[in-house]
Parts: structure tokens; sequence; C-alpha cells
């Protein structure tokens, strides 16, 4: 009666060696290493790369104990964390003549020392969290409020613009709050401006008011285009941020969408909050100026600036600008990449009200001559498009050229970057030193193994023989645990910790309620045999019942929980799962296996169950 | 080894009213100090800025904060961390402050006052956030009371979910009773602590569920009263031990786990403690007065014959 079949003690021993093997890469620690990953898109970390790093880091004596060349990112491995931060230096230099545009990312890092083998089998250690090795976390808010009233600003000026097309008299246009109010003197006027604003702005949800003399079309916002805008502007400013966390050379950020509104920035390993603020934080600004033509024959450097433009064949063409800047990067409502009437690549550019009065009038008086679109970042500028004023425009215009599509992506992510879809603010900051990082780790380690170490003690004395399989299944059971938050690659943080141990404090309950259960069956006069599998199958039912519960309060947790509790509430609930399989079934073979195959047994190794 | 070995059944039942007296009362004055004393949140709840400074040796508390009321800074709190050469600083959230450089010049104050202070750990959260993590965690112990129910319904008794839920519930409030009276510190650990505690003790609640289920089954003759305390009895030793074990781990915690750790250990001892107290001796009797019935678990088998008519 109490025999698996031998299928039961194959799937147990291959999940125990599946769990040892996902879990050994754990073990073998971390070795100081450079990662170099692309800083700009259309860099690639290629062989030539790899070769110029090799004969760098051998001009200057210094031996790689490794390279690894992974998806578009090379990490080299080095001795010791002095080496590494000489070796940085001289990748850097090699990789990046020009401090001022780096191509490379080039950062400290640290990389497993688990053999190749298991990385093959993907076999990699727990990632662990920022308070474990120490960095930066961020929570930006974006601002989507501000992010409707400057797309609604955007749709005045086009309503001003289509109703001047179609020549309907309108009295006024303004935004007032979060609706676009156009003023109107009779009734048809309204109707048929009415017709022409629904034909060309699909986003605005027309509702008439006023009476008299004083009619009224309040425009706003329809609500499933206000949630297109507001993803749009999330998208674009995680763009940025991208971007941003680039230049700050973090080995491995993390940005990641929080729910509707929010971005989370992690940056492992950077220390200087200040700096990583100050970047994470900076607006670009973008200006739009007429080139000064006279300077640019004469090259003469009077009452111009004077911004340097990287041509697409890689050369660089400085351009001088009149002082006067027509349009700022808040005046900016969006740039796309699309195509001309001629189906050739370009990039669609639309301004605010404001922005389109002041294009007009100037590119009404500048037909013919050319217009720089700047990027003012750092206190730097980079003339980011040149090009010839063919018509007078207004709040909508095209930049039309030779383009390739990657290329319009570019420059219509470039003016984007400078015009933040919608400002942003630090909601959540944390910083953890590393030396606090290592000393969580020891003290969630000890935790765990002290408190396994003492329970295990007493299940012994206090079960014998059936007390071994229980820690064995205990065993088993914190396997299975880490070798699945190893393969999901989930992140461990202190919490998590916390909750390795005490689910191994809560599955020993299973363990207990079967041992119990046994006893008393013996104590009732079962036969050995009889007790056992008695136990087991009593015990079951209400193991389930009570894992259920206990998984229902970590789902939960899960759900509603953010930062620290999320990743509590993770190892929990996966620890309820593993716990079942390991003290049902695991434990139930290794008694099997040990009591099983005897006919006649007399008696088991449970403590002593007479009365006396 | 066995440290129970309980013949005959303990009659728990006959003291059910003094249980219910005592449970009512420390229920009672936990709601009461809650009222009164209120929650000592940390800033993860109410905003604001916190850093944790070490120190290469010593120092004292007084004259950090001297040193910082110099510098015009007000409101703020300046405690030992663990050891008298860690500082803990918080400050309040100011109206306006939605940037973290707050923390950056109270280091540079720090640093003048002191130049072996070390930033450890720097901690800003803004007015929005604490407010949705509070309704969060309110929300969280709901579903987690209305799944609770829901299952124990299911799987026994509507009863049983009833009076399961009440006596974990009264657990929960003490845990928080408790951290109102010492002013312990409230965190998002302390809080998955308690829904852990919620989940964890409602384990008992099952066990002792299932032998009671059991012993309406076995014992055929015997009342309501006794099949209680009998249940009771064969599962004491059961509660007694795991919740031991539990308490092993959790001890282990609150030596070596540090000050972050801290709480959140003594949030669970608490639990644990009162689960045993509050699934045996507050959740049966309920179920008792709720008027539990042998009809209410063991539904009739209806007669079932082989013959078939067609």
């Amino acid at each position: 009666m109490n025999r698996y079949p031998v299928w039961v003690y194959v799937t147990v021993a291959v999940a125990v060696l599946l769990g040892a093997l996902y879990t050994l890469p754990n073990f073998f620690g971390e070795a100081p290493a450079v990662q170099i990953s692309p800083a700009r898109a259309a860099v690639n970390v290629d062989s030539g790369v790899l070769a110029t790093v090799e004969t760098a880091l051998k001009n200057a004596n210094l031996q790689p104990t490794g390279v690894l060349q992974e998806a578009n990112s090379v990490k080299v491995r080095l001795a010791d964390v002095d080496t590494q931060t000489r070796a940085k230096d001289v990748i850097d230099q090699a990789l990046n003549p020009d401090k001022n545009s780096p191509s490379f990312t080039v950062a400290p890092n640290l990389v497993s020392l688990s053999p190749g083998w298991l990385s093959y089998i993907h076999s990699l250690p727990m990632y662990l969290g920022l308070d474990l090795r120490g960095g930066v976390h961020f929570m930006l808010q974006v601002n989507m409020e501000a992010a409707l009233t400057k797309r609604l600003d955007g749709l005045a000026g086009s309503v001003r613009a289509a109703l001047r097309d179609k020549n309907v008299r309108y009295a006024g246009i303004a935004r007032e709050r979060n609706t676009l109010v156009v003023r109107f003197r009779d009734a048809a006027t309204r109707t048929q401006a009415r017709g022409v604003i629904e034909a060309s702005q699909p986003d605005l949800q027309l509702v008439d008011a006023g009476e008299g003399e004083d009619l009224r079309l309040v425009g706003s916002i329809k609500p499933e285009a206000a949630s297109r805008i507001q993803s749009e502007a999330l998208n674009q400013n995680i763009q940025i941020l991208h971007n941003r966390v680039n230049e700050l050379g973090v080995a491995e950020p993390v940005i990641q969408q929080q729910g509707a509104d929010r971005v989370v920035v992690e940056l492992p390993g950077v220390q200087d909050t200040t700096r990583a603020q100050e970047i994470l934080g900076r607006t670009a600004t973008l200006e739009v100026r007429l080139v000064d033509e006279e300077a640019m024959r004469s090259g003469s450097q009077l009452n111009v600036d004077v911004f340097p433009e990287h041509r697409r064949d890689g050369s660089v063409n400085y351009v001088p600008t009149k002082r006067q800047v027509i349009v700022t990067g808040d005046q900016f409502v969006g740039a796309r990449a699309t195509f001309d009437q001629n189906s050739q690549p370009a990039v669609s550019v639309e301004l605010d009200q404001g922005g389109g009065n002041a294009m007009r009038q100037a590119t009404r008086e500048n037909i013919k001559h050319l217009m720089a679109i700047v990027l003012i970042e750092k206190g730097k500028g980079e003339a980011i498009s040149v090009a010839t004023i063919q018509s007078e425009f207004g709040s909508q215009f095209q930049i039309t050229g030779l383009f390739s599509p990657t290329e319009t992506n570019n420059l219509a992510l470039l003016i984007r970057a400078g015009a933040l879809a919608a400002p942003m603010d630090i909601v959540e900051a944390r910083t953890v030193g590393p030396s606090l990082g290592a000393e969580n780790i020891k003290k969630g380690f000890d935790s765990t193994l002290y408190g396994f170490s003492a329970l295990s003690l007493f299940i012994l004395v206090y079960y014998v023989v059936f007390g071994l399989f229980s820690v064995g299944a205990l065993c088993v059971n914190l396997l299975f645990l880490i070798a699945l938050l190893s393969v999901m690659q989930a992140t461990l943080t202190l919490p998590g910790i916390a909750a390795i141990a005490l689910t191994l404090g809560m599955a020993i309950d299973a363990n207990v309620l079967i041992n119990e259960r046994i006893r008393e069956e013996l104590r009732n006069g079962s036969t050995p045999q009889a007790a056992i599998s008695a136990g087991y199958e009593r015990a079951f039912g209400t193991i389930l019942d009570s894992n259920v519960t206990t998984l229902i309060a970590g789902l939960a947790l899960l759900i509603f929980g953010s930062g620290p509790v999320r990743g509590f509430a993770v190892v929990h609930c996966l620890g309820i799962l593993t716990s079942i399989f390991s003290s049902v079934v695991v434990s139930r073979a290794l008694v099997n296996l040990t009591y099983g195959s005897r006919r006649k047994l007399a008696r088991v190794a449970i403590g002593n169950t007479s009365w006396k | 080894m066995e440290f129970f070995k309980i013949r005959r059944d303990i009659p728990f039942m006959r003291h059910a009213l003094v249980f219910n007296i005592i449970s009512a009362v420390t229920f009672i004055i936990a709601v009461v100090l809650l009222a009164t004393r209120g929650l000592n949140y940390s800033i993860e709840f109410t905003g604001g800025t916190l850093l944790e400074v070490h120190y290469p040796h010593a120092v004292a508390v007084d004259d950090v904060r001297k040193a910082l009321e110099e510098k015009g800074y007000k409101d703020f709190s300046v405690q030992n961390f663990g050891s008298s050469s860690d500082l803990l600083v918080r400050l309040p959230l100011k109206a306006g402050q939605t940037t973290s450089a707050l923390s950056d010049n109270v280091m540079q104050a720090l640093q003048a006052h002191d130049q072996g202070a070390t930033n450890q750990r720097a901690e800003f959260v803004g007015p929005q956030v604490g407010k949705e993590l509070a309704y969060n965690g309110g929300l969280a112990l709901l579903i987690t009371s209305l799944g609770i129910v829901g299952y124990l319904a299911l799987r026994f008794e509507w009863k049983f979910g009833v009076a399961a839920i009440i006596a974990n519930l009264h657990d929960v409030v003490i845990i928080l009773g408790f951290f109102a009276l010492f002013q312990w510190e409230f965190s998002l650990p302390v809080l998955a602590a308690v829904l852990a505690v919620l989940g964890y003790s409602v384990n008992e609640s099952v066990v002792v569920a299932d032998r009671i289920r059991e012993n309406f089954r076995k014992m055929r003759k015997a009342g309501v009263t006794e099949v209680i305390d009998s249940a009771i009895t064969r599962t004491i030793s059961r509660t007694i031990i795991t919740h031991g074990c539990t308490q092993l781990m959790v001890t282990s915690m609150l030596i070596f786990g540090g000050e972050a750790l801290h709480y959140f250990a003594l949030a669970l001892t608490i639990g644990i403690l009162f689960g045993i107290y509050s699934s045996v001796l507050v959740m049966a009797p309920l179920v008792r007065w709720l008027g539990v019935r042998r009809e209410d678990l063991i539904k009739p088998v209806r007669a079932h014959r082989d013959e078939a008519v067609v």
C-alpha cells in the first residue's frame, strides 16, 4: 500500500535534479566586469568593436579573464575591482574618442562566475534587487493633465486653420480649462463649423452651448482619444528616459511603466543620486531659428550662434543661426514620421497656437530661406534639421528631404525629446549604498540559515526518521523555490529572502500534520503500514485547504502590493506551490522508498507513540 | 519525544465564555489604542524623506540634532538605527516639494558636522504614493478576507467561513493594537507580515474545522460540544508544534535579520502567538454559537440503486 509506481520516483528524481541544476549558478558568485553596450540606436557592438577592445586591453597590459558576447553587448570579465576600473577607462578611451558624443556605454558591472554550460541551458543566478546590490530607484509620475492641455492647445491652432481654410467666420477660439471653446454670432455658421471641425478633428467631441448672440461650440477630447494621448505621452517620456539613462552609463538599467501614469527607473550600482536626478529630470529644449545665410557665406561669427549639424555622410557642418528664436520646445505639440504627398519619408510637426502664429509670420517673410531646428541639451545645441522654407505655413508643417524612414523616425524622436510630452515629477526616490546591500544579503542569509538549522534540528529530534523525511522534503522545497526564482529571473529583495524563511517555516506545517496523523493512527492500533497510508491520505485534504487559504492572502498581496511587498508576495506564493509538492509527494516518496517494500514492518521510527 | 499525550478530550467549550470575554476585551483595547494613539506610519505611507547615515564611530544623537537645527531644519527626527554609529533621519513632506534634493542637502549638512558620515540609504516618497499604498493595503485586506470566507464557505459551510475570518481579523486588529501601543513603525513589510499572518492563521481554523467535520462523521452519538472539544484536543499538538517551528524561523529573523526585518518579524511573532489562541479558542466557540449542526457538514447520502428504469 505504501509503494509508488516507478514513474513517481523518476518524476521526483528528475524534479530534484532539475532543481539542483537551476539553483547551482547562485553558488558561483560574481566577478567584476566591464560592459560595453551601444549608446545610440544606430551603433552595433560587433566583432570590430570586440577587436578594438581586445587590442586596447593588450596595449594597457590588462588581461581579461573572459569575454562574453551577448545580444548587442559585450561583457569583459576581470580579475578584481582594481583592474576593472582601469580596464573601464582604457576601453572608454579606445571606443569613445569624442567624449562629448560617446557611441558606446562603457559601464562597470558584475558577471556570474557560473560555467558556460549552465548559462547555455538558461540556468542563471537570481537577479538581486536594489536593496541587496545597491543603487538608485526612482518613480516618476507623468503629469497627464498637462499632456491633455498641451494637446488641446495644439487642437486650437488646427481648428482655427481649418475654419479659416473653409471660410467659416468664427468670433473667437480659446482653450478654457479642459475644453476648447469656439464662439459664433449665428447658428448657421455654428452648424457649418461643426461639420468642418468634425471632419478635420476626429478626436474632439462637440457640444452646442450658449444662446442669442453668444453661441458656442464646446469641444472636449474624447475619452478614447484622451487615453491614446496619455499612453503616447507616457511612451514618449519612457523613450526620453531611456536616452538619458544611456548617458549615465549604467550597465543594466530598468525603465518600466507602472500603472497608467508612472515610470519606474532603477539604476543598479549608481551612487551619485544628485547627478542621476539631474540627468533624469533635465528638460531638453528645442528652438527654431532662421539660418543666417550671410554669415554662412562669409564665415562671420558676428551676432550669430553657431551649432554643429551631424550630416548623413558623417561630416559635421557648422550652421550659423540668427539669435532670434521663432518657436521654442514647449510650443511643439508632436512630431511624427510620415510620408509626404510624393510618398517620400517626411516628418510631420505640429505646433500649438502661439507657435503656429509665430511660424506663420516668420515663414511668410522668409520663403526660400533656410530654417534650423536646434536641440539644446546640457547647455549645448545641435542643429538636428536644416531645411529650406518652401511656403508660408503655420501650426502644421512637414520636414521633407532625402530621408530614409529610419532617419525620419530619429528626427521625430529628437524633436519629441526636446518637447517633453508632459512634465514628470519624481514621486519616490530610494538610494541604497553597496555596503548596506551586502549587509542585507548577509542578514537575510543568516536568518534563513540559522532558522532553518534550528527548525531541522527540532524536527529531527521530535520525529526521528520521519523527521529526516520532513527535513528532506523541506530542503527539496528550498531547492525548488530557488530554482524557480532563478528560472523566472525574479528579482530577489530582502523581503523576498524573509519570505523564503517564512515560507519554509510555514511549509513544515504539512509534514507536522502528516506525522501527527501517523502517530495518532499508530496509537489507535493501526499497523505501521496502514498508519502511514492513512496519515498521508487524511492529512492531504487539510493540507490542500490550508494552503489555498494562505495562497489567497499571498495573491491579494501580489495584486495590490507594490515595491517591497511585491517581492515578498512573489516568493510567498511560489513557496506555497512548491511546498505542496515537496511536503506531500517528495516526503511520501522518501517514506515509501524506506518502508514501503517491507512486508512485515513491526514499528516505524516516528518517536514514542505509546500512551505511557 | 512527544510533548502532548492527551488521552481524554479537554473540555475547552466549557470555558468558551471566559475565552470569548478575554478576546472581546483584548479586541476592544486594541481598537481603542488604534483610535486614540493611531499607527506610527513609515514614510512609505506618509510621504517624506528618510536618510540612513553611517558613522565610523559612535555618534551622539543630540549633537546631530543640534547640527541640523543650526542649518534651519525643522520637524525632523533623528534616532539610532540598530547601533550607536548608525542614524536614521526623518524629514516630513513639505508642500510643493517634489524632488528629492532635500536628502542631498541634509547629507551635506551632516557631512559638514562630521566628515565621516556616509549615506547608506535615502528614501523620498511623494504624497500621492502614500495615499495609494494605504488604499491598496486596505483593499488587499478586504479581498483576502472575502476570499477566505468564500473558500471556507464552499469547502465547509458559511458558519466556518464567518467564524474563521472573525477569529483571524481579531488577530490582525491585535497586531495593529500592539503597533499602536508601542508606536512601532508600521511599514510596508509589516503590512505584508499582517496579511501573511491572516492567511497563515486561517490554516489553524481549517485544520480544526476539518477535524470537526471528521468527528461529526465518526462520533455519531456525540453532541456538538463533545465533537468540538475532541477536534481541538486531537489537533492541539500539531497546532503548537507547527507554530513553534514557524516561530523558530521568525525568531531567527528577529535575532539575525537586523533593523530592516525587525518589525516584520515582530508582527509575525504577535500574529503567530495570537493565531494559536484565536483559531482554537475564538473560532470554535463562534462556530458553536452560530449553531453548527451535523447536517451542515455531512450531506445526507441519497439512496442509490444500481437498477435503472428505462
